[in-house]
């Protein structure tokens, strides 16, 4: 069952006019980050959201809790339309939807204690508050791995790894049923970035939680996820069971993206692809399919129609044109 | 191969206010011509400012306190900062992590790269009107070797005009404008996208081969030393803790940090299994016993581990600080 429905969601940016553009009758730039996007996450198991930077990821986990308002589309938590909620019940709803940032040092108030970053969902959602509230948010310290004794200190005193921590805590507090995790190892050392993923995955076990986790480093992705959908300029371009997507990617992109990852241990066994060029910038998109300018296999007819998405397996989606060939770059090259 | 350089029990030490840190202490180390060594540790390992402490470049209240380091045959610590320079940038060169701000924003691609021309290349024609062309086509050149398009045109460019992945190239592009012997290559591609990391990665190898010079690789990412480096040597806490091969320390790591690290390592293989973290944190630098740095961490930690530990010897071309290397066979 699905805990988390995403339908057509698009999410525009605006760029502002100079007054000499107005007088000039020039066009606002328009840049889509999030183009058309539908995806579901089922209660209890963790969606892996990966692609590179610039590509939509963050701004997609951020309009599905309407951080971001979305600019088109439906986002559905539980049978509840959230993109049609009144401000009072979406401070509500979002008691069950919460996000842990990416970069720790940013993402806390520097100014305010542990008890009281992590304290303020509790009094937000009118929880708890005193006594009852500084229990209740040791308890979450000691439950994400820090000491009681901590809990009167300032960010600055952690280090990135505790801070993360803190973030989580935080997210956790107000007893959550679905998280958004923003690249939450990225910005840690290997060490510590085990450390944080072993507690994420204790967590859910232990409560039960649904993850959206946003990552760039398809090792993360693919240790700690149940289904997998990547990302390219906006779009989904290919989504499945991760065994299925890993072993058997039917998207040019997501084979050479695959194909890019430095491996350790044995020599690689099939070829590896280069993509020429740098990610097009997403204020002028290419027409057609956008990874045409990039793609190994494009034909004529990508510059000019959007591929549709099409089954290619059991719970597994792609969008390009070139599919029905079966072609795989990695078998192709040398 | 002939060995092109060699540091001997270095040490470089930060005073602060709080007392004395030793970023690095006691690290040994050679690289040989056309070899590329993978430098592989997490933050604050000290792996940057052993390369620092190598090209002269650290400030106070940092200073190289012990060690020696010969280049090529000289001796890099006796050098007056007069000499140093001559050495930096021409035989030895090194790009930064963070291209954006390792580059003059004020200045074009162009002058930036005729910058280390003028200052080191003595081939250089002396009448003015054929030293500017002579400069000019070598710049076209320089970009044309690391993939720049239209060259010529982007000469006149700005660092913000250039995306990230080519910002790291152009970087690159002034790191070899010398032919270096030598190019130490920082994190280069930690800021950088997967497919354009992997796209650096190939133009340095690709560049390595073709004009025979050596690499030091710093990074934090195992994968990357994997595939692109002939040894490894691994830090922690200011140390170097294991050092050999590359296929024979990542395929059977000795030292009970390179084994924690590498099982730190989530891999899609290992869907299902649990993670088995390094547990704790790096130990604070600052008044650290002579000891095993590792052993408040370590798995294999006994009471005997609390003395100073030598590299010792584990294997044909290999080195580990640990005492416990017979339980790691």
């Amino acid at each position: 069952m699905s805990l988390l429905q995403v339908t057509n969601l698009s999410k525009q940016y605006e760029g502002r006019l100079s007054l000499a553009q107005r007088l000039t009758g020039g066009r606002k730039t328009v840049v889509r980050a999030v183009s058309d996007v539908s995806l579901h996450v089922n209660k209890g198991e963790v969606l892996g959201l990966i692609g590179e930077s610039g590509c939509g990821k963050s701004t997609l986990g951020r309009a599905i809790l309407r951080l971001h308002e979305p600019t088109e589309g439906k986002v559905e938590f539980d049978g509840t339309d959230v993109t049609a909620l009144s401000p009072p019940a979406l401070k509500a709803i979002r008691r069950r939807m919460q996000i842990i940032f990416q970069d720790p040092y940013a993402s806390l108030n520097p100014r305010r204690t542990v008890a009281e970053i992590v304290g303020l969902p509790l009094a937000l959602h009118g929880i708890a508050s005193g006594e009852e509230a500084r229990a209740i948010t040791t308890q979450v310290l000691k439950r994400v791995g820090l000491q009681p004794d901590q809990i009167d200190r300032y960010p600055h005193q952690f280090s990135g790894g505790q801070r993360q921590r803190i973030g989580i805590a935080r997210a956790l507090v107000s007893n959550p049923e679905f998280i958004v995790c923003d690249e939450p190892v990225s910005a840690l050392d290997v060490s510590i970035q085990a450390q944080i993923i072993a507690l994420l995955l204790e967590l859910k076990q232990e409560l039960g939680l649904t993850y959206l986790f946003i990552s760039h480093d398809i090792s993360v992705i693919g240790y700690l996820s149940d289904r997998v959908a990547v990302m390219y300029l906006g779009e989904i371009v290919e989504t499945g069971p991760v065994a299925s997507v890993l072993d058997n990617p039917r998207h040019p992109y997501t084979q050479s993206l695959l194909s890019a990852v430095p491996e350790i241990g044995a020599k690689r066994a099939k070829g590896r692809v280069r993509l020429q060029g740098d990610l097009p910038s997403p204020l002028n998109p290419p027409s057609g399919c956008k990874f045409h300018t990039r793609c190994p296999l494009a034909i004529p007819i990508c510059q000019t129609l959007v591929p549709l998405t099409q089954a290619v397996g059991a719970e597994h989606h792609a969008a390009c044109h070139r599919l029905h060939e079966g072609l795989n770059l990695l078998e192709g090259a040398q | 191969m002939t060995v092109l350089l060699e540091v001997t029990n270095l040490r470089t030490e930060f005073s602060a206010r709080a007392g004395l840190v030793r970023a690095v202490d006691g690290v040994s180390l050679q690289i040989s011509r056309g070899e590329c060594l993978g430098v592989v540790g997490e933050s604050g390992s000290g792996k940057s400012v052993t390369f620092s402490s190598i090209m002269g470049l650290v400030r106070p209240p940092g200073r190289v306190t012990q060690g020696t380091i010969f280049f090529d045959g000289r001796d890099l610590r006796g050098m007056s900062p007069e000499e140093m320079r001559g050495v930096r940038g021409r035989d030895i060169a090194m790009t930064m992590q963070d291209a954006l701000t390792a580059l003059n924003p004020a200045l074009t691609i162009g002058e930036q790269l005729a910058e280390v021309l003028v200052a080191h290349d003595e081939t250089l024609p002396t009448g003015r009107a054929a030293r500017r062309v002579a400069i000019k086509d070598r710049c076209v050149e320089m970009l044309g070797l690391v993939g720049i398009p239209s060259p010529d045109s982007r000469l006149r460019q700005y660092p913000h005009e250039f995306s990230g992945g080519m910002r790291q190239r152009i970087m690159i592009a002034i790191a070899l404008a010398c032919r270096p012997k030598l190019l130490i290559a920082d994190e280069p591609t930690t800021a950088l996208d997967v497919t354009i990391q992997a796209q650096v990665l190939e133009l340095i190898s690709d560049i390595r081969a073709r004009m025979g010079m050596a690499v030091a690789l710093i990074t934090h990412d195992l994968g990357v030393v994997a595939e692109h480096c002939d040894r490894v040597m691994v830090m922690y806490a200011g140390q170097v803790v294991e050092e050999g091969p590359t296929e024979d320390v990542i395929g059977h790591p000795r030292h009970p940090y390179t084994r924690g690290l590498l099982a730190s390592i989530p891999r899609p293989a290992m869907r299902g299994q649990p993670l088995t973290p390094i547990k704790g944190q790096v130990p604070n630098l600052m008044g650290l016993a002579p000891q095993c740095r590792f052993h408040s961490r370590c798995p294999l930690a006994e009471p005997s581990c609390l003395v100073e530990v030598p590299m010792l010897s584990a294997g044909p071309g290999r080195r580990a600080r640990c005492l416990r290397l017979e339980e790691t066979v």
